[in-house]
Order: C-alpha cells, then structure tokens, then sequence
C-alpha cells in the first residue's frame, strides 16, 4: 500500500493555480492500485494560506502547507528540498502537472530521491498492484507504456488528458510543515522578476477555444488573430514557425515541445500542419483550418476545413461571428 | 568560460511520423530514418559558442565548448558535425539508447562534469525522441547546481553570472545564476539578441538560427580531439528504473469536410458541432 502526493502549483501572487486540479485528478486514477490516500502539498510565500484552503475541498486525506518567504516566488532549488522530504515520510508516488512548473520541478525532485520519472504521462493504469505511465513520444508519433522501478514514483500529468478534479466538499485537515534545508544551489540562485503577459483572454492550457497561427501571418499576426480571439473569447496559440520567426511570443506555442491543448474548438490559421504542432492540438474536439493552401496537411485532419485566403477569410468571420452574437 | 554541451542524435525528427512498432508492441523502429542531432542540442551549442566568443571573431574562442554524447560509435559523425561548427573537443560514451533513462544519463553526465569541470553546462531542453524532459533538471540537482530551464535568452552580467530569460507559462521569468551551473534551453534561444557574452561587442548583432560550418571547419573537426569513455566507467552498476514495456500509434484523426466560405463555416460551427 502506497500513498499519494499531489505538488500544488500557486501563481507569483500566492493564488492557487487550476493546474493542480489536474495533477489531483492523475492521483485519485493511481490511488486503485496504490491502495492508498492522497494528500496535497502547497509551498508558497507567507500569501499562500489560501491556496491550501481552497484545496481542503478535494477529498485529500490532508493539506500539508509550508508557507516561508524564500518560497514565495518559485525556484526549484528552494522547493525540491521540501517536497523530497515530505516524500520520504510515506509517500510511493509524486505527482504534479506537466505545466513548465511541474516539469521543471519534479524532475530535480526525482534526482534527490534517486527515483525515476515519467513526464508529460497521458494515462496511468494500475495492473496487480503496479502502476504504468502511458506517455507520448516521438513528437506524438508514439505512446509509450513505462514502469517506474524505484520505491518513489514521480510523474507529472499531461494538463489536457486529465480534467480538472471537482471539489468534493468535505475539509481534508491542514497541517503545517517546515522548509527543508536547502543546498548551495539554493544560494547561487535568485529570482529577478516575472514578466507576465498581461492579457484578459483565457491561459491556453484552461481556454474552451484557440485561435492560433502560423508564419503566413507574418507581422500582422496580432492585428489578424486578435479580433478573432477577442470575438470568440479564445486563447490564442502559434506554431512553432512562428514562433521561431518572431510573429509571435514563446508562450503561445502550440505543439510537442510546446504546450499541449485539448480546447472544445480550436481554428489554426494559415497553419499548415506540421507533426510537431499536430502533437499538441489533435486532441481538441473540433478543429477548423483555414489556409489558402489546399494541400495543407492540417486539412487531414481538419473537421472543417476553409481554402481560402486568411487575411479575407479571417476579418470576415470575426464580423459573421459578431453579427451572429448580435442577432442572439 | 568552460562549457560542456551534452547532445543526442536522433531520428529525424522531421520523419517522425514514418517511425514504426515492432510487431510485438515493444519496441519503436527508426529504420530507414536519417540521424540527426537533436534540434534543442544544436540550439545548446550555439548558444554555447556564442557565450565564447566576442561575435566578431567567431573562429577565436574565449574558453572552451567540450561536446559530449552517450551513444555508439555510429554517432561520431554528429559529434564531428559539433566540432565542424566551433566545439573544441568531444567525449563519447560507448553504450546504446536501450541501455540507457534518464536518470543514469544524468548519472553519466555528473561523473563527466566531476572529471571536466565546467563552469556551466549549456543542453536542450528534451531530446525530441523520448521527449523526457529530465536530464538537465536532473543533472543540476545531482552536483548541487542552480539552474535554468527551458532559456530563451542567456545576457552574461559578469563573470561567473548570468541572467537567464526562462519561458513559462504565460510569460518570461527571469532568474540569476551564479557559476557553475546549468542551462537547458529553449527554441527563443538562437534568436539574434538572445546569447551575449560579456565579450560580445555591443553593436554586434547574430543572425538568427545556428551557424553552419564551412568546408575547411569541416575538415579541420576530423582533427579535433574527439575521446572514448564505457558506460561503466562513470556509472558503475547501471540498471534501468524506467523500462518501457509497450509501444502503440495515437489514433489518427479523421479530416472532415471543405466548407464552401466563411458563411457556411460559422453556420456549421453554430448548428451542426455547436462550439460557438
């Protein structure tokens, strides 16, 4: 028998982030062949109270709260100290999201406890007792099934494949713990500042529909996709040319080596498909192409696809759509 | 500045939808694809020469780049390609993917650096096969190292200091390094401004992507210092803790309909799949 622990993920200002809601949700599907609990674990700043409030509601067996001002923005040479110690009072498994928090943490997590790690995981299934991670690779070319053969098991979950867990109600009890001594690294790195992009539209990961584009945009990727994004209430995405071109910030890729989304609608525009932005946007529910290039392979797999020029095509169905919500 | 730069060949990952499953399920099949170097490890490489050199004189390196690559004696040619565009020198470790996770990668990588001792270790950030995203994070906790991940621009402020643009989600956050450390970037970071050492003359401007080597670099790499290590020097009782037991293709999508315009378009979206 094994128990869980869930590694919460807050926002710079304390606030819990929904991320975690789905690391919850990869926990509670181990929990069957663990045999186990899970709890939750919440590091943050001195404002983080909270977020482990908030988290008393999911049915954890407890919230373990380390509040500290050194944890108050997020470095992982400050936080993996105390998330291995905690691991180490009776936990078999670590989970987080695979947001760039979780990856970036668990892995160094891993390493301090000499466990091994799935990343990214798609699915986990318990078989006698033992769980498997089902994990994409090869730019989402491959599922890959894996076991992870150390007495701790971490692994972070992929956002889009498990939903956000519902609060449960109930009140799991909070227990405070204290930060771990941290090493030399911890001391040869400082936080310096978060440059967030301020933006009214939904996270890409979280968003019920994305507008994205590609290099066909050009510099006019903004001035393009913004209406449509805005008319909609979309999040809005890129492809990896575009990014690489400089159209568009780093954040906004879509694909295998960028963020992974699964909207109920997402349009790719003058988009023409490459593997690796299919990889990250394929699970979406229903996905329209717009591209003046009829041989795009984004049309194979396409629910609705447009052969049309983007910078007509584009401004006309953001007005279509507005009249539309007009006549409503 | 030392730097040590671990890299990967891979199968081309521009192929990767031809890879295969062995019939038995247990195994990827990369035949007939071309090797390459992983595209995050190229991106390593020449952010690491850019962090020794002053721009101008792009062949005069101030400090060195040591290249590194657990792999057969098949991968000399991707370790020659590194040296082809300015590494200094290069280690092989003679062992196989199969023999091989994350964590004894990371394992490999920190006897190396006990060996080497750079002053930072600058790699991709996921190698584009497995897509594991472990080693550098890792490789910085094993030697007790700060690090950066995912750097979309490294600015050295001073000796031994850096200040590392990483990206997160929704935005850029910026961290301080002090040496030694470790890097692992991201696509942003062979954009023109991204990588300035403190040699680098402020009016000089990169062009953006990796720098290609000519001919006689090309030749000039089949001179440089390339050395042999085993897997069991560094990692003496190497056993894997994350084996793969299966290997499946994704359900692939079906394409659906052309729409006849605009109109049609969000009618459809509207009645017929109601995401609008």
């Amino acid at each position: 028998m094994a128990n869980a622990l869930v590694i919460a993920e807050l926002g710079d200002d304390g606030s819990l982030r929904k991320t975690t809601l789905s690391a919850i949700t990869f926990a509670k599907a181990a929990l069957p062949a663990l045999g186990g609990t899970f709890s939750i674990l919440v590091l943050g700043g001195p404002g983080s109270e909270r977020a482990a409030q908030e988290l008393t509601g999911y049915g954890a067996a407890k919230v373990l709260h380390c509040a500290d001002a050194s944890l108050a923005h997020y470095t992982a040479e400050h936080f993996a100290p105390t998330v291995a110690e905690i691991a180490k009072s009776g936990y078999g498994l670590l989970v987080a999201t695979a947001s760039s928090f979780g990856k970036d943490l668990l892995p160094r997590v891993a390493a301090r406890l000499d466990a091994a790690y799935a990343g990214d995981c798609a699915g986990v299934s318990g078989d006698g007792g033992k769980l498997s991670y089902r994990r994409p690779m090869f730019a989402g070319n491959a599922f890959g099934t894996c076991t992870l053969e150390t007495p701790i098991q971490v692994a972070t979950a992929r956002q889009s494949e498990f939903s956000a867990a519902e609060a449960s109600g109930g009140s799991s009890p909070i227990e405070k713990v204290g930060k771990a001594a941290v090493g030399k690294a911890a001391s040869r790195v400082e936080f310096v500042s978060l440059d967030s992009v301020k933006s009214a539209r939904p996270e890409l990961g979280d968003a019920k529909t994305v507008v994205s584009g590609g290099r066909a945009l050009k510099e006019k990727f903004n001035e393009v996709l913004e209406p449509l994004a805005d008319a909609l209430g979309a999040g809005m995405g890129a492809s990896r040319a575009a990014v690489d071109a400089g159209y568009a910030p780093g954040d906004y890729q879509v694909g295998q080596t960028g963020k992974i989304v699964a909207p109920a609608l997402y349009i790719a525009v003058g988009i023409s498909g490459a593997i690796q932005h299919i990889a990250g946007m394929k699970g979406s529910r229903v996905i329209v192409a717009i591209n003046k290039d009829p041989e795009a392979p984004i049309f194979q797999l396409a629910d609705y696809g447009l052969v049309a020029d983007l910078f007509q095509a584009v401004p006309a169905l953001v007005s279509e759509i507005k009249r539309r919500k007009g006549a409503a | 500045m030392k730097i040590l730069v671990p890299i990967k060949r891979v199968a081309d990952p521009d192929n990767a939808n031809k890879i295969k499953i062995a019939s038995a399920g247990n195994a990827v099949e990369t035949s007939g694809l071309e090797w390459k170097m992983n595209p995050f490890d190229e991106y390593a490489l020449e952010a690491a020469l850019r962090l020794t050199e002053n721009g101008k004189a792009p062949k005069a390196r101030i400090g060195e780049v040591i290249v590194a690559t657990l792999a057969p004696k098949e991968a000399e040619p991707t370790l020659r390609a590194a040296l082809a565009t300015g590494a200094d020198r290069a280690i092989r470790v003679d062992t196989t993917d199969d023999a091989l996770d994350g964590r004894l990668v990371a394992l490999a990588l920190k006897a190396l650096v006990d060996a080497e001792k750079p002053d930072l270790i600058v790699m991709g950030k996921q190698a584009v096969d497995g897509d594991s995203n472990q080693v550098a994070q890792r490789l910085a906790e094993l030697l007790d190292w700060p690090m950066a991940t995912f750097a979309a621009s490294v600015l050295e402020e001073a000796e031994n200091v850096l200040l590392v643009g990483r990206e997160v989600d929704g935005g850029t956050l910026n961290v301080r390094l002090r040496l030694p450390a470790v890097v692992s970037v991201d696509l942003r970071i062979v954009a023109s401004p991204s990588v300035r050492s403190r040699h680098t003359e402020a009016a000089f401007k990169y062009n953006d992507g990796v720098r290609f080597a000519p001919l006689p670099a090309i030749m000039a790499a089949k001179k440089k210092p390339l050395d042999t290590k085993t897997l069991a020097e560094l990692v003496p009782s190497a056993k894997l803790t994350s084996p793969y037991t299966r290997f499946e293709r994704p359900s692939q999508r079906k394409a659906g309909i052309k729409v006849k315009d605009v109109n049609d378009l969000v009618e459809r979206l509207a009645n017929e799949a109601k995401v609008i």
